[in-house]
């Protein structure tokens, strides 16, 4: 079991969050302008990174707020975990 | 090759079991290949065996970094079945169990298959709905699959607790033909048929690299034991598919995960089948070495460790202790994970990529070792033929961006 330090309540085991996927993904801009190959990189592309991921999380049993994360997939080890809009530490 | 057989069995007993040969030789990788396989589990290892048997390509190697069948081959739950929704998959994973029920004998070697039948509970009206529908659609396809009564569960499995529950069991689907095999002895058995038929199995060869010419077509793979020349690449690599094809400069839609299963410790036989409840989420089977084997879900977040957080396993044991109380005093002896490919749609990719010669079978996510026959076989045609075989041809890597996904994980036909 992890141990998730969200920005805003401080350090908290992993059942109390769910699991957001890689993130800054951003939706296209333009939907009508986006073709089939950027949509299927927004859709199902993603990094997969055997190494540090940047990656959303939710604190669903605490605040409730999003956050961001870098953690280290060869390990588990959380690097940082940071606000949304923040952008991402360097490592 | 020494054949096994009662007689050689016999023969080597009198003579107290000294003279038995390596099942495969250890070679050195050689500076070139017609085909090349990274990976060397059940999927690869198999897709080498039906390359040199059935379509002549007999100058082959299976590169592995570790060991063979030290990844997702040796450490899922032996579930065979294939009772899936959708014509693609139930073809795809019943073509896999026709080549199960004949596999011992095409390799002589003892896979220790037992189609001892698994039943998929139902605990809900909707799950009741769900399952009828996935009974009438398989019978449809030609996979057998029938629907029992509470009482005909528990008639078919003894220690099953069908009422005193949170979830009651309110049905079942029954698949006769599906069961278990012995999951080393597919990556043992394979490994020896491919390197009888030539086959040169190379472990502890991590690819580093993939280099491409200038036509952009696959020339060559950078090893930790050396460069090692190929036109035709096949990279089955489950967990690390992503990481390979990176290397060419493929992306791949799929998501890491560890998922974890347990083993008890050994008793006497008293579990007849396998048990899947996809609702309460566990499932189980008894090994002939008579460990309860029990299969938890994956962790919520991606990972490369191959081990995850103990509440996820625990909650498997929380649902197996409520359907089977007569468990609740076994202990647990070994807990472990294997990092699983999970693709969008839950549908496995099988078939060409971007770059010419290079050919990938991955996205096998929870549910490969099954299919692992199936898979080898459509996957050797595939690189025998530069085209899919009919079977394969839906499971391409263009099917997300031209939305023609197979949606599995939506049908709820597995345990995700």
């Amino acid at each position: 079991m992890l141990l998730i330090e969200c920005p805003y309540c401080g350090e908290r085991p992993e059942p109390e969050f769910v699991y957001g996927g890689q993130a800054h993904i951003a939706r296209p801009a333009q939907p009508g302008a986006t073709s089939p190959d950027e949509w299927t990189q927004f859709l199902y592309l993603r990094s997969n990174v055997r190494g540090v991921h940047a990656e959303r999380w939710r604190h669903s049993h605490g605040c409730g707020r999003f956050f961001n994360a870098l953690r280290d997939t060869t390990t588990d080890r959380f690097l940082a975990t940071y606000r949304v809009g923040e952008r991402a530490p360097s490592t | 090759m020494t054949r096994f057989s009662a007689l050689s069995l016999l023969k080597m007993g009198l003579r107290g079991q000294r003279g038995w040969q390596p099942q495969w030789r250890s070679p050195e990788p050689k500076s070139a290949y017609d085909a090349v396989i990274v990976g060397g589990g059940g999927h690869g290892l198999g897709s080498a065996y039906y390359l040199a048997k059935e379509h002549g390509v007999r100058n082959v190697a299976v590169l592995e970094k570790g060991w063979i069948g030290g990844g997702n081959t040796g450490r899922n739950t032996t579930i065979i079945r294939s009772n899936y929704l959708f014509a693609e998959s139930a073809a795809l994973y019943d073509h896999a169990l026709k080549l199960w029920e004949g596999l011992s004998q095409e390799l002589n070697y003892n896979m220790m298959f037992s189609q001892r039948g698994v039943m998929m509970l139902a605990h809900t009206v909707h799950d009741a709905q769900v399952a009828r529908r996935h009974v009438h659609a398989n019978r449809a396809a030609g996979v057998d699959n029938e629907w029992l009564t509470p009482e005909e569960a528990r008639a078919f499995c003894p220690p099953l607790n069908i009422g005193d529950i949170r979830y009651p069991v309110l049905g079942a689907a029954l698949q006769r033909r599906g069961g278990t095999a012995r999951h080393d002895a597919v990556a043992w058995g394979y490994a020896r048929g491919a390197d009888a038929l030539g086959v040169d199995i190379i472990e502890n060869c991590e690819v580093t690299g993939i280099r491409l010419d200038s036509r952009g077509a696959v020339e060559a793979l950078d090893t930790t034991r050396g460069r090692i020349r190929a036109p035709r690449v096949g990279v089955v690599a489950a967990g690390h598919s992503s990481v390979i094809m990176a290397m060419a400069g493929v992306a791949l839609p799929l998501e890491s995960y560890p998922l974890q299963a347990l083993v008890s410790e050994p008793v006497k036989p008293v579990f007849p089948c396998v048990v899947m409840s996809n609702t309460i989420h566990a499932y189980i089977s008894q090994s002939d070495k008579g460990e309860l084997v029990i299969g938890a879900g994956t962790d919520a977040y991606t990972s490369y460790t191959q081990r995850g957080g103990l509440h996820i396993p625990s909650h498997a044991l929380e649902a197996i202790c409520e359907l089977f109380p007569m468990f609740r005093r076994l202990k647990m002896l070994r807990n472990w994970g294997g990092i699983v490919d999970v693709s969008p749609d839950r549908s496995p990719i099988i078939g060409k990529t971007p770059v010419p010669g290079l050919y990938v079978n991955c996205g096998w996510g929870t549910g490969g070792f099954k299919a692992t026959p199936g898979s080898a076989h459509v996957f050797a045609w595939t690189l025998a033929h530069d085209e899919p075989h009919p079977i394969n041809a839906p499971f391409t890597l263009e099917r997300f961006r031209d939305g023609n996904l197979i949606d599995e994980a939506a049908a709820a036909a597995v345990a995700h």
